[in-house]
């Protein structure tokens, strides 16, 4: 009500203003610029240029290549696990506790190291600025100090590598008792470092997420309203709020978990036997760890999906050369789903044992959340719809997150019900699902992002046949892994065991197994190639003219191609529109940029969202 | 600037495509609140710290259920140390009053109160340890022991974070020629912080003393 009584106040007065002027050319009125402008700091040397560096694009792109960095170890320690699986009794480096170590490393690193401080820490940094029209984050040295936190967990997580007994092998949902029991791997040291790191990542975090709500929420550019903001925006904007109110659950647990390892308090540590010797610890509840982790846990999921089904968006809208459909209803159901995936955590629980009452309530709320996130997958058919589909490369990597995020959802439909959930839990359907549905959905956009993005970050195209083959062969790649993986859940493989030896579940299984195995070796190295891509592209690449994609959103719109430092001239942009206009009906040009005002497109009409 | 307020179901529902809406919309200038970004900033931890504390006081609730626990007897010390706080938090608010009328001089010596008296009560807290450990009360003797330690060690913490910015406010002062504006804010979201902590302090030590 009073912003809406602000407003008319303002055009009010700017109205008298005119009038009583002699002559009031009928173009749009500039709003007085009332966000001051940012004092940059401006760097001198290399070091605080690229190092040290407080430029939110740099520090996305450093962001960036250190969650590469340490996912190409996480891949690695896939293949580790796939050849113990394909073919066990066959690699001599490969135990029990090296496969326990692989299987939580990769788990830890996937999500959080990889996924999370990609979507938000790269992607959050690079576009939120550019997109919103600012010159910086608010608080770029805060920014700074974010990513360096984040490079000394990275560096405390591998540094458990390299201790006595190893990293944790306790899984990565880390559950205690036995992550700090004797008998586990890495119970030495490796779970302390692992605790560490990520305590010390969520503090991180907490400060780059600082600066991307507010940086969305004030410093925008003038005209650029809420609703006028790209979907990716809303995407990483929600998903930072998630994380900022779901991380501390996280943090909560491992301070706890590190007492009790370090002081030998019970927090979560039952009475216990061990080795025939009684613990000193007594009372403390196991399931409490559970729900402290699962209510991180679950929003965690939707931090990664939420940012990328904005990314998605935009990129469908900018290859299919239309509207994105139903964008209100975008916007809403990335919100629904936010404020939903708060109170759906203990669907990861069934199997712990729970109030019947409190598993229907959990499973009730599971299947609501299907209904934005449906709607979310229609209406990005609906977009490709009579659409002018361009089959780039960030094109097909969308299409193939559509499909591969209908098949997890699908699967996911099935496992929040308690009584199917019970029998599949603890099985491979379970690795297929979550791997469908927050492995390689988001890793599909990441891929189409970077493909779309790179020219504006290097001014050069990524090679397009070797994107291609990288296309192709990850996708085809993802569903030869886990097709067959959904299977064996079903003939009832049983996950996290190191070794099936001739349990008669496997008779079918073996083959499959190996296939899965040679699949994933394949995948792997394409990866490598695109990594290769990457890098010779920098400098090799095919140059890009400005804007190559002919998108709408303001940061392919900079003074600078690629943007520099202050990422936009002298004057920042003022913003008329939203950016999906795009073959809009009445208006010769094929696109209209968000800072054309309606008077250079005069007979262009506004679409109904 | 007048204030804006956020009302996000308005928000989500406008229709930016009618003419009408869009008119409105080109005149946005692109701030949806009207604080500062410093005020915000503040907010924003001052909710990731309630989630913080928030969790941890339903772990006490749940672990608190269990037969073994066996609650602390709260020292005399404990009551000094939060009356030392509440002074601190009267102090600050002083401060900001005095540095509102424009007094900084005054101002100035009420931040070095401040500054003494956190100290006061850190010193106070790290005794209060000292007199449980030397009577055999460790953090693994018992879980209400735990959590009084992990509590105690969080709000101090916090303390500390907060006293890191209190330091660069003060220091503000003896610069020649300051920006009033912005040390008058500085001044200001330090007080805010305290009263915040004090306000922590009472619902983590009213917990313990209650249970």
């Amino acid at each position: 009500m009073n912003m809406d009584d602000e407003y008319n106040n303002k055009i009010e007065t700017k109205a008298a203003d005119s009038s009583s002027g002699s002559y009031a050319p009928p173009v749009e009125k500039i709003p007085a610029k009332e966000n001051a402008e940012q004092d940059l700091y401006h760097a001198k040397s290399f070091w605080t240029k690229w190092v040290f560096c407080q430029d939110a694009k740099v520090i996305g792109v450093q962001y960036a290549l250190t969650a590469t960095a340490i996912g190409m170890i996480g891949l690695i320690l896939s293949w580790g696990m796939r050849l113990q699986l394909g073919f066990p009794e066959t690699f001599s480096f490969l135990g029990p506790a090296t496969y326990y170590q692989s299987v939580t490393m990769h788990g830890m690193i996937m999500v959080i190291y990889l996924l999370t401080a990609l979507f938000l820490g790269g992607f959050g940094n690079y576009l939120i600025p550019l997109m919103v029209g600012a010159r910086d984050m608010v608080f770029p040295y805060v920014n700074m100090v974010s990513f360096w936190m984040f490079l000394v967990a990275v560096l405390v997580l591998l540094a458990s590598f390299f201790v006595p007994g190893g990293p944790t092998g306790a899984g990565w949902t880390l559950y205690p008792p036995q992550a700090i029991l004797p008998g586990t791997p890495g119970s030495e040291m490796g779970i302390v470092l692992m605790l560490v790191s990520l305590s010390l990542f969520v503090i991180g975090f907490t400060m780059g997420g600082l600066n991307y709500v507010i940086t969305i929420l004030q410093s925008r550019t003038r005209g650029m309203t809420l609703m006028r903001m790209p979907l990716t925006i809303w995407g990483i904007f929600t998903a930072t709020i998630l994380a900022l109110l779901a991380f501390p659950a996280l943090l909560v647990a491992c301070i706890m978990m590190t007492l009790d390892n370090l002081l030998g308090t019970s927090f979560f540590m039952p009475e216990i036997f061990t080795m025939g010797e009684q613990l000193g610890t007594s009372g403390g509840s196991p399931i409490l760890f559970q729900h402290l982790f699962w209510f991180f846990g679950h929003p965690e999921v939707y931090i990664v999906a939420l940012p990328a089904f904005g990314i998605v968006s935009d990129l469908i809208s900018v290859h299919a050369r239309k509207n994105v459909f139903g964008y209100r209803m975008m916007v809403w159901a990335i919100v629904i789903i936010g404020a939903l995936s708060f109170i759906v955590w203990a669907h990861h629980m069934y199997v712990s044992g729970m109030n019947p009452w409190f598993g229907f309530f959990f499973a009730t709320t599971t299947l609501i959340i299907a209904v934005p996130t449906a709607i979310k997958v229609y209406n990005w058919v609906l977009t490709l719809w009579r659409g002018n589909i361009h089959l780039t490369i960030p094109m097909l990597f969308s299409l193939g997150f559509i499909v591969t995020f209908v098949n997890g959802g699908i699967t996911g439909l099935f496992l929040g019900n308690v009584i199917i959930d019970v029998p599949l839990s603890d099985t491979y359907f379970v690795v297929a699902h979550f791997h469908m549905v927050m492995g390689i959905a988001p890793l599909m956009v990441v891929f189409g992002a970077i493909y779309h993005w790179y020219p504006l970050i290097t001014g050069r195209h990524l090679n397009q046949t070797l994107g291609k083959i990288h296309f192709w062969i990850t996708f085809v790649g993802a569903y030869a892994i886990y097709f067959p993986m959904h299977y064996l859940g079903f003939i009832g493989v049983p996950r996290r065991y190191f070794e099936m030896y001739d349990s008669p579940y496997m008779t079918s299984g073996v083959g499959l197994n190996q296939f899965i195995t040679v699949a994933a070796l394949i995948v792997g190295f394409t990866q490598i190639l695109f990594l290769y891509n990457l890098f010779t592209s920098w400098y090799k690449g095919e140059k890009s003219e400005r804007n190559p994609w002919k998108a709408n959103s303001l940061e392919w719109h900079t003074s600078d191609f690629p943007p520099t430092h202050g990422n936009f001239g002298k004057e920042l942009p003022v913003v008329y529109r939203w950016p999906y206009d795009f073959s809009v009906p009445g208006s010769d040009k094929e696109y209209i940029p968000q800072d054309v005002p309606s008077s250079q497109v005069p007979t262009a009409k506004a679409e109904r969202t | 600037m007048s204030k804006k307020e956020l009302n996000i179901f308005k928000l989500l529902s406008q229709k930016p495509w009618e003419a009408s809406q869009a008119a409105i919309d080109n005149e946005h200038d692109g701030k949806t609140l009207a604080s500062s970004k410093a005020r915000l900033g503040l907010r924003t931890i001052m909710v990731v710290s309630t989630v913080i504390f928030s969790l941890f006081v339903v772990s006490y609730s749940d672990r608190m259920l269990v037969h073994d626990w066996v609650s602390l007897s709260e020292p005399w010390l404990l009551w000094i140390n939060t009356a030392i706080l509440i002074l601190t938090s009267l102090v600050f608010h002083m401060a900001k009053i005095y540095s509102e009328k424009n007094n900084f001089d005054k101002s100035k010596n009420a931040l070095f109160l401040v500054g003494f008296l956190s100290f006061a009560f850190l010193t106070g807290q790290l005794l209060v340890w000292q007199h449980f450990v030397s009577i055999g009360q460790y953090a693994s003797t018992n879980p209400a022991n735990a959590f009084f330690y992990l509590f105690t060690a969080l709000h101090g913490l916090h303390l500390l974070g907060g006293l890191f910015f209190w330091g660069k406010t003060t220091q503000k002062l003896f610069t020649s020629n300051f920006n009033i504006t912005k040390t008058k804010q500085a001044i200001e979201l330090c007080a805010i912080y305290w009263h915040f902590l004090l306000i922590v302090w009472f619902i983590l030590f009213g917990l313990m003393i209650s249970t």
